[in-house]
């Protein structure tokens, strides 16, 4: 173990700061891969259909876990058509431009207790700029492409993304009054002391508008209407095929498990044990630690697909009222209410 | 007093929470998926598949090129020409289905006074050139030799009601 960490320390910053990232986006491309895979699943379980199953390793079927993979290697062989009239340089920018703030967004997320790429003050406002930047790769895609449809969705997800990101900033405010801090670790400190003290209880309105802001922030069913089918064909990404087209799609799923893994975070707790203080004492996988974060992550991931197998599609006048008549006002109502539960130090939340 | 109780349903998500708990049940429901090459559905005496031309147990064929199902069909799909068998008996020379242009609705096999021409349970078939959706007299034929038992089983199970 110690020659271990004594070649570690040896290593020059950049690589060690290069193996960081790889240990982090390796896993999450894997983990992309395979919510698509539960989504098919998930989804056709909740609609009395068994999803993919045929396609799976060295000629055993494995209930379909090969699926993602063959998706990858389909898309990857694909011709990216490149419209005549289209701008050739910003489409293909375009989808870039959307996986990397959605990718970016993962450098100051804390895994746990100290364990994150760069630990910076202010970390919340880091990831709230990365996941607004991603709208510009849906805006210059819809532009870019030369079409009609495209240009449409782009439009109505710009108009979508910018109404829910107030909502979604309001709901952080009241994060950051709760925690005194904008540092993703030392919100997650500031929940310690058990299930009720988890900013879930206390801010419930905020966490709630925070998710569902969140599910409309990523384009997801049931404000979908960026890709509604039935009016637009696919919105944004009409015009694009093979690799271009499925790292829009990465950048999709990489932005809901940001947001999923972040509702875990900053109102679940993070990696905080949900049992009572005592009870886990030394016991192994019952502390505090990264399984905590990753069941709950797991538990938002798992309600975006429920969502969707739910929820029809909200009309586009429907997303606006709730978003700016229902959301902001109740957010901001609860920031002033958590701003006063916090100076007077509420029994039950500070005891 | 009724739009107060909707607005604060409304506020409180009651109609998705109900909507949610309908697709989480689903999600544990019995699934009902058939895995289609392996498992297959039942299929009805009456299935209207892949056509046949039948033939008595003696071996002659039962058609008299009486272009009953000629005239019949809606899609315009058979072609039948005839003339006169060295024994005197009428029989078509050339009897085609274009299998393109059928759309399977059954009326060739009802038209028939003699049941020769029939629709078999055959639905798994396939052309890989142009051309070869044409059927000819002779592949009909063949088709009715190979699923005659079952051709003969399914009539007389359906001869009370057709």
């Amino acid at each position: 173990m110690d020659t271990v960490i004594e070649l570690w320390t040896a290593l020059p910053l950049v690589i060690q700061i290069v193996i960081k990232i790889v240990a982090i986006m390796l896993p999450l491309m894997i983990l992309v891969a395979y919510y698509t895979y539960a989504e098919r699943k998930i989804i056709g379980y909740m609609q009395v259909r068994m999803g993919p199953n045929r396609v799976g390793f060295f000629g055993m079927r494995l209930w379909g876990l090969g699926q993602p993979i063959a998706d990858a290697v389909k898309l990857m062989f694909k011709e990216i058509i490149i419209p005549s009239g289209a701008n050739k340089l910003l489409f293909l920018i375009a989808p870039a431009l959307s996986i990397g703030p959605a990718l970016a967004a993962w450098a100051v997320f804390p895994f746990d207790a100290g364990m994150e790429l760069a630990d910076i003050n202010a970390g919340l406002l880091y990831i709230l700029a990365m996941t607004s930047l991603g709208v510009y790769g849906v805006i210059i895609a819809g532009w870019a492409s030369n079409s009609k449809y495209a240009f449409l969705g782009s439009i109505r997800s710009a108009a979508q993304i910018v109404s829910y990101e107030i909502a979604m900033g309001f709901a952080l405010v009241g994060v950051l009054v709760a925690a005194g801090s904008l540092n993703l670790g030392d919100i997650v400190a500031a929940q310690q002391g058990g299930l009720l003290h988890w900013f879930w209880l206390p801010l419930l309105p905020l966490f709630l508008v925070y998710f569902i802001s969140g599910v409309a922030e990523t384009n997801r069913a049931p404000f979908d209407v960026a890709e509604g089918e039935s009016e637009i064909v696919a919105g944004f990404h009409v015009e694009y095929s093979g690799m271009a087209f499925a790292v829009f799609f990465l950048a999709e799923y990489a932005n809901m498990i940001l947001i999923a893994a972040l509702s875990a975070l900053m109102f679940l707790g993070g990696w905080l044990s949900p049992l009572p203080e005592g009870w886990a004492d030394g016991a192994f996988l019952l502390g505090d630690g990264f399984h905590w974060l990753l069941i709950k992550t797991f538990f938002f991931m798992f309600l975006f697909l429920w969502f969707r197998a739910t929820f029809p599609r909200y009309r586009y006048d429907q997303i606006m009222r709730l978003g700016w008549k229902v959301f902001i006002p109740i957010t901001i109502v609860w920031i002033v209410v958590v701003a006063v539960m916090k100076v007077t130090e509420m029994p039950w939340w500070f005891n | 007093m009724k739009a107060i109780t909707n607005y604060i349903r409304s506020l409180f998500l009651f109609e998705l929470f109900k909507g949610l708990s309908v697709t989480g049940g689903y999600f544990f429901a019995r699934k009902f998926t058939l895995q289609y090459p392996e498992q297959k559905a039942p299929v009805s005496p009456r299935f209207r598949g892949l056509h046949a031309l039948r033939r008595y147990p003696n071996g002659e064929e039962r058609c008299i090129a009486c272009k009953l199902c000629e005239a019949v069909c809606p899609a315009l799909a058979i072609t039948i020409e005839a003339e006169p068998r060295e024994d005197g008996s009428r029989r078509t020379t050339r009897y085609d289905i274009d299998l393109f242009k059928c759309i399977y609705c059954g009326f060739c096999e009802e038209s028939c006074p003699v049941d020769s021409i029939v629709e078999t349970r055959v639905y798994e078939y396939h052309f890989e050139k142009r051309g070869e959706q044409i059927m000819t007299k002779q592949m009909l034929l063949d088709i009715g030799d190979k699923y005659e038992q079952q051709l003969a089983a399914d009539r007389a199970a359906q001869s009370g009601v057709r």
